[in-house]
């Protein structure tokens, strides 16, 4: 299983894109929302808490397609799935080296970003600290969706319908822990409903993702 | 005798085929008394005015709404438990049912909302829920159409709806916590102390178990299409072979 982790981080730093692409994708969503919104601080800090949790459910969103269909096209999923590994391991490793690739840049550069949006400094601990618990959840959606669509020819469209609904608790409860912080309340409570989400995604979504697999590639 | 008999499409189709005219008797005629009961019959409501009506629309619509998911949540564990493919078809067939009952109550729900709260469209927590329970039931049913082998869509969409189920109910929850909003509390509920008049009360449970009825028939109808164009697939493919 780790094997299998080094093995798709490696390819996906020396693919080029692989974890910059995010990152990227990230910076300038954040760019492009500063000119569609307007300059102006008093119109970006109410929304950047909202705008960077976009952002990171999108930049997750934007390399799932890939996440098996390159290994089912050339059979690699097969010898994956026939070996010793269960199917919920291979889903597991494939999650964490997504989140590794994605939600982690993502949490390590947030404070860097935060301040081109205005955000006000006692939320940007908030922040990373919400998107280290809660991005870990977006990649075990993710996985569970490119298992999903894994078989389909033009599956990424509707990777995205399906997956980006499964968001939507990771999204509120992460964009009010910011919120609140910004607005100098407590934002324990929704930290940990953020937490309790991604525990559970953590535990369950790993046997949905191997049985979807498993269907995909009767 | 046992009701897994039914899972042999044959015997479905003769049972569905004898229940059918009864569900769509009972849904004309449980819609018709309720929806004129309510309509001409019950007194204006003393702040709503004649606007109060459209709930003989908006309640039974958003209760079936939410059940026809629930409904499809069984059908989908009885084909992955019991692999029956008369309850994938089921499942199947109740989706696009539930999500146009999903947009009726939207809908209704805007045009009551107008002259009540001033606005088609609010950011409630139940609206919320039922905007995104219209996501999944998209999701669910564009999932079907898009995996080609019958029983591997049958399989991945009755994880979806799994999974789905889950995660509806979290959202449903998580926008509660994110807004609070402009419905009142639960006013049908058999044990609250405070519930609507019973003269709104009594159209009310007719018009939904008409809705009920409506729908029973409606999924039957849309199953059994689906088990002769199953059946009309396999006669071809035989044809051919032959």
């Amino acid at each position: 299983m780790i094997g299998l982790v080094r093995r798709d981080l490696t390819l996906a730093l020396r693919a080029g894109g692989g974890a910059g692409l995010a990152l990227v994708f990230f910076l300038t969503f954040v760019t492009l929302t500063a000119l569609g919104v307007g300059p102006r601080a008093d119109v970006l800090a109410p929304v950047a808490p909202g705008i960077l949790w976009l952002g990171a459910v999108l930049a997750c969103l934007l390399s799932l397609d890939r996440l098996f269909a390159l290994d089912a096209e050339d059979g690699t999923l097969d010898l994956l799935l026939t070996a010793p590994l269960p199917a919920e391991g291979t889903a597991a490793a494939k999650a964490a080296a997504h989140w590794l690739t994605t939600g982690a840049p993502l949490t390590v550069a947030a404070p860097v970003l935060a301040p081109l949006l205005f955000l006000p400094g006692p939320a940007v601990p908030w922040l990373v600290a919400s998107l280290a618990l809660g991005t870990p959840a977006l990649s075990m959606i993710g996985t569970f969706g490119a298992a999903l669509t894994v078989g389909l020819k033009r599956g990424s469209l509707l990777l995205s319908l399906l997956v980006l609904p499964l968001c939507i608790p990771t999204l509120v409860f992460g964009a009010d822990v910011v919120r609140r912080a910004a607005a100098g309340l407590d934002p324990s409570t929704p930290l940990a409903l953020l937490g309790a989400v991604t525990l559970a995604a953590l535990a369950g979504l790993p046997f949905a993702a191997a049985a979807a697999l498993r269907i995909n590639l009767r | 005798m046992s009701l897994w008999e039914y899972a042999n499409p044959r015997k479905f189709m003769a049972l569905s085929g004898r229940v059918l005219p009864w569900a769509w008797g009972l849904a004309a005629a449980l819609c018709g008394v309720g929806l004129v009961w309510g309509f001409f019959f019950t007194p204006e409501d003393f702040r709503m005015g004649h606007s109060v009506k459209i709930i003989y629309l908006h309640v039974p619509s958003a209760f079936l709404a939410i059940n026809a998911w629930f409904m499809m949540l069984v059908a989908s564990l009885i084909w992955l438990i019991r692999r029956h493919h008369v309850s994938a078809l089921a499942a199947r067939a109740a989706a696009p049912v539930g999500l146009v009952m999903t947009v009726v109550a939207l809908a209704t729900g805007a045009i009551w909302g107008k002259p009540m709260w001033g606005t088609y469209w609010e950011w409630d927590p139940r609206l919320t829920a039922f905007l995104i329970l219209a996501l999944f039931y998209l999701g669910y049913i564009a999932l079907w159409s898009a995996v080609e082998s019958p029983d591997g869509a049958a399989d991945l969409t009755a994880i979806l709806c799994l999974v789905g189920t889950v995660f509806a109910v979290v959202s449903r929850y998580a926008a509660q916590f994110w807004n609070q909003g402009l419905h009142q509390g639960a006013s049908l509920s058999l044990d609250a102390e405070e519930n609507i008049s019973d003269v709104f009360w009594q159209p009310l449970v007719l018009t939904m178990a008409g809705f009920v009825a409506l729908f029973v028939a409606l999924v039957l109808v849309r199953t059994r299409t689906e088990l002769r164009r199953r059946r009309l697939q396999a006669l071809t493919v035989q044809a051919q072979a032959a």
